[in-house]
């Protein structure tokens, strides 16, 4: 065996470094050395992060590994740095949370499981082979269930896990019984094997039962309508900085998979079989996820369905990604990379609250913006820059994401973004509705008295409002991600 | 791009915003915005006669000043400027109206945060009206959109949450059909394997839109912009946002915001999509003659103050619309006419609103009467703007109105003529309007006792309804000044649509 090929995988063996020192830190030092864990995996983490965007230490080429069944390229390397920046904000919010008397004896679990799952994403992201996907799917899953159950005293948190873990065990088990399909039609798992069995043999219906079982597999894991149904439960119970890894992360990096075996591997079949799945689902989505986020109170859940319509946007993305442009990949990144810096710091606002009096509820953010002036005025750059009002980032990417799938050209593609643009109208209805909250309703004095956040729950908040205001006005970000992907 | 007098138009409220972001108390926010609009003003006036200098030394671009920064180089958005006539008496028009606003907010609630929305609205009007990118044109419509929604539901009056939520979402609504009539636009801006562009002249220039997609983004572009200018049936925003809208607020958003609407119905939907403005002008303009009619009609029941006025602006803005799709010189130049004179006169009236009912505290015209003797200063300002309004020779509205009536009647066919005459009925129930609350407030007996021990106006509402009035009487007077400055662009040259008749 060519031990070399390990050295095409930089990022997932610095990862796993990371992981070692973490994991070391936690079981053989004293008591008191591990008090510095979060910082510590906080500040290893970003020089990794750092590092990831310059081409020499990370290495910027596409190169194959183990027969192929793991790819890299500079648009993974970038996915994957993308990624990163999302995991580093979350670990630096969950700081305080971490220190909390409930977590403090275990919170090096909590470290380790988040950087496992990260792991299985970079293998889902990487992997050309469906059996080295399956391993990154589960590895990504399973430790993220034990996560949602962290909080242990919390009987909701208990209740999401099981949730979680059994959609997540169903979804595999339907994602692999897809598979199964696929493997009788081509007789192989390469992504490449099975692209060119599609092309030569024409069994189009077996091929579309097994597209809706992959399909309805990934669904689950990006909380697609109507494989929805356990996001919100879930988002609720989970402890809040898992929430915020569920909602960015673990969502972003299905989408770049989901990207990924679409177009690789059923890219030929797209007008036959998938793309009216495609439309009905992203219709389906954006539209349910929106209806149900206008009655939400508790703003985990809400923005738990608020995460799911933009899900749908997000899946606007993946169609508009065509084997005649590279738009789509760009648009989807940029997207992402938006929603990321978008989400987070509505997160890291209610994390920020949450940790200092425990209300989650959107009645609690009454005239908030007396009490609170900056954490109410970094919630409503999240709210607008989510509802995609300009100059903030959410308005660019969705002006891309829309004017990519336009490029395709068809009456079909110019009626779905019509209806994508409606429901962006209702989703400004909700999201004001917390502006509304925040600084309308401000007649009874807030219930949530002054505080000052700490320390890491402000740096987070401020790259996030770096990230909403600079990333879309600052064009240097997606032109770059346009190079990138050579357009 | 900072040798271009144009990108000045934002840079000096992107100023104010940080000015007003570093007050520590309330004379020196009002230093900042009063100095800032001044400066503005001055800045536009300054553009005014600049322009007319190039002009009369014989340069005949359809825009001047023209200069393109690249933004997203790879989906060729730029940073492109350009004015022509009509953009710099806009621009005069906003510069005016947010002087006279920030001397009308003088006393506001919070006004640091007030200011920052405000000025924050106002830079997105002034962006638009520089703009020649439909991108960045998009993006400064929807920054003076959203302000709106807290300037209303933070410092409004009356039912103000629901106001500001309906009107959010219905301008957000039209431009979620303006955004897909854009991208439209910019895939088929450029002949087959030609550049893409966003750029308005480059668009016209390669007249590459076919036919039929011209009859399918013309009515997305028109409905997304007539939302904003208030075209039957997408008006119910303007009638309550209005009222429930702090004074200055309801000045810029009626005299200007407003006017984004009707611009950009003419600047976009018509300059770029000739053809399908020709054979779909029948559909739209069946709608805005029932806003004009319909407005008039509705303002003659209504009791609220504000409300009446608001369904004025209804009305008003419909002729505006409603000349523009006359698609000839002459109806379209009075168009433009018409947004200045509403412009300047319902601001006016939304300013003298504003202080009366800062005294009376209630817009009711039933509770209210013999104001003239009580404030009369206010009351006799009232008055002009009412002639103002119902068409008084010597004022602005006269002058556009008529201008409108004689370009509408240029057509010689029935419906057009029917339809000219309908819109010609408004003039008679705006009269009706406009002499009822006159009469009603400013005359007969004093209905309370205590509006008798009121004062009338301070030196800082003097200050702002005098320029109002001033500049009405301006237009009103040297009305072939303007219709000059205007007319050079609705040439047949410039605006195919036009040669087309």
């Amino acid at each position: 065996m060519d031990y070399s090929q390990f050295l095409v995988m930089k990022q997932e063996i610095c990862l796993l470094v990371i992981f070692l020192l973490v994991f070391l830190n936690d079981i053989f030092m004293p008591r008191k050395a591990q008090s510095a864990i979060g910082v510590i995996t906080c500040i290893l983490f970003g020089i990794f992060t750092l590092f990831g965007f310059c081409p020499m230490v990370i290495g910027n080429s596409s190169a194959d590994a183990f027969a192929g069944m793991y790819a890299t390229s500079p648009v993974i390397v970038n996915i994957k740095n993308i990624l990163n920046v999302g995991v580093l904000i979350v670990l630096i919010q969950s700081l305080r949370w971490t220190a909390s008397d409930m977590q403090r004896i275990r919170r090096g679990e909590f470290y380790e499981l988040l950087l496992v799952t990260l792991f299985g994403m970079y293998l889902m992201i990487s992997s050309r082979h469906f059996l080295m996907f399956v391993i990154g799917l589960e590895t990504a899953s399973l430790p993220l269930a034990a996560m949602v159950a962290f909080d242990k005293h919390r009987y909701e948190s208990h209740e999401a896990a099981v949730k979680y873990i059994l959609t997540a065990v169903f979804s595999s088990a339907i994602f692999m019984m897809g598979l199964s399909f696929v493997y009788g039609l081509t007789g192989s798992l390469y992504y490449t094997n099975i692209a060119a069995g599609i092309q030569s043999g024409a069994a189009i219906v077996p091929l579309v039962i097994a597209l809706a079982f992959v399909i309805a597999g990934i669904g689950f894991k990006l909380s697609l309508v109507p494989f929805h149904l356990w996001t919100a439960d879930v988002y609720q119970g989970a402890p809040t900085p898992v929430t915020s890894y569920l909602s960015v992360i673990s969502k972003g990096s299905a989408a770049f998979a989901f990207l990924v075996i679409l177009w690789q591997v059923f890219g030929s079949v797209y007008a036959d079989a998938w793309e009216w799945m495609l439309y009905a689902l992203i219709i389906l989505t954006i539209t349910v996820g929106n209806l149900f986020a206008i009655r939400q109170r508790n703003l985990k859940r809400f923005l738990a369905f608020s995460s799911i319509s933009q899900a749908g946007y997000i899946m606007l993305g993946v169609i508009a990604f065509t084997a005649l442009s590279q738009m789509g990949k760009a648009a989807l990144m940029f997207y992402i990379l938006v929603y990321i810096f978008s989400n987070l710091a509505a997160f890291g606002v209610i994390g920020a609250i949450e940790n200092y009096c425990g209300k989650v509820s959107m009645d609690d953010y009454n005239g908030l913006c007396k009490t609170n002036p900056r954490l109410s005025f970094v919630m409503m750059l999240a709210m607008f820059s989510l509802a995609g009002i300009p100059p903030f980032a959410g308005f660019f990417s969705k002006f891309f994401i829309f004017t990519s799938a336009i490029n395709q050209g068809s009456v079909a593609i110019y009626v779905l973004v019509l209806i994508a643009l409606i429901n962006t109208i209702i989703s400004l209805y909700y999201y004001l509705l917390v502006v509304k909250a925040m600084y309308i309703k401000t007649e009874e004095p807030c219930s949530i008295s002054t505080f000052r956040s700490a320390w890491s729950e402000r740096i987070a908040m401020w790259i996030c409002v770096a990230g909403i205001v600079g990333l879309g006005i600052v064009s240097y970000f997606y032109d770059n991600l346009l190079t990138l992907v050579g357009c | 791009m900072l040798s271009n007098i144009l990108i000045y138009f934002v840079v000096i409220p992107v100023l104010m915003l940080a000015g007003v972001a570093l007050c520590r108390n309330i004379k020196q926010i009002r230093a900042v915005a009063v100095v800032g609009s001044l400066a503005l003003t001055a800045l536009s006036v300054y553009l005014l006669i600049d322009y007319l200098a190039l002009r009369a030394a014989g340069d005949m671009d359809p825009m001047l000043y023209v200069q393109s920064v690249s933004w997203f180089a790879p989906l060729n958005i730029n940073l492109s400027v350009g004015v022509d006539g009509i953009s710099v008496a806009m621009l005069i028009l906003s510069s005016i109206i947010l002087l006279t606003g920030s001397f009308a907010s003088w006393k506001i609630d919070q006004p640091k945060a007030f200011f920052l929305w405000l000025i924050l609205l106002s830079t997105g009007v002034f962006g638009f009206f520089i703009s020649i990118d439909l991108f960045t044109m998009f993006m400064f419509y929807e920054v003076a959109l959203i302000p709106m929604y807290l300037l209303i539901g933070v410092w409004g009056s009356g039912k103000k949450e629901y106001s500001a939520m309906k009107l959010t979402l219905m301008l957000m609504g039209g431009s979620a059909f303006l955004m897909l009539g854009l991208i439209g636009i910019y895939y088929h801006s450029a002949p087959e394997g030609g550049k893409l562009t966003w750029n308005i002249l480059e668009i016209v220039q390669n007249d590459a839109i076919s036919h039929g997609w011209q009859k399918f983004l013309f009515p997305m572009t028109f409905v997304g912009f007539g939302v904003l200018g208030a075209m039957f049936p997408f008006h119910t925003w303007s009638p309550d946002g209005h009222a429930s809208a702090p004074t200055a607020v309801s000045m810029l958003h009626a005299g200007v915001l407003m006017k984004l609407g009707g611009y950009g119905c003419f600047r976009v939907a018509i300059y770029l999509m000739p053809y399908a403005a020709q054979e779909l002008a029948w559909i739209f303009l069946i709608l805005t003659g029932i806003s004009v009619v319909y407005g008039a009609f509705s303002a003659c029941v209504q009791t609220d103050l504000k409300y009446i006025n608001a369904y004025s602006s209804v009305s008003h803005c419909g002729l505006v619309l409603f000349a523009i799709l006359m698609l000839n010189t002459t109806a379209m130049t009075g168009a433009i006419m018409q947004m200045l004179s509403h412009g300047l006169m319902t601001a006016l009236f939304f300013a003298l609103i504003g202080m009366i009912y800062g005294r009376t505290h209630t817009r009711d015209i039933r509770l209210m009467g013999g104001l003239m003797k009580i404030m009369p200063f206010l009351c006799v300002c009232y008055v002009i703007a009412g002639m103002a309004s119902l068409g008084l020779p010597g004022l602005s509205g006269f002058v556009a109105e008529m201008t409108i009536f004689v370009g509408s009647f240029e057509h010689a066919d029935m419906f057009h003529r029917v339809f000219t005459i309908l819109a010609c009925c408004s003039i008679v129930i705006t009269a009706v309007y406009i002499l009822r609350v006159v009469g009603k407030i400013l005359f007969g007996p004093v209905q309370d006792q205590h509006h008798l021990s009121l004062t009338d106006a301070t030196w800082w509402e003097r200050t702002s309804t005098v320029t109002l009035i001033i500049s009405v009487a301006v237009i009103g007077c040297f009305p072939n000044f303007f219709a000059e400055l205007i007319r050079f662009t609705f040439s047949s040259d410039i605006f195919k649509v036009i040669g087309m008749n």
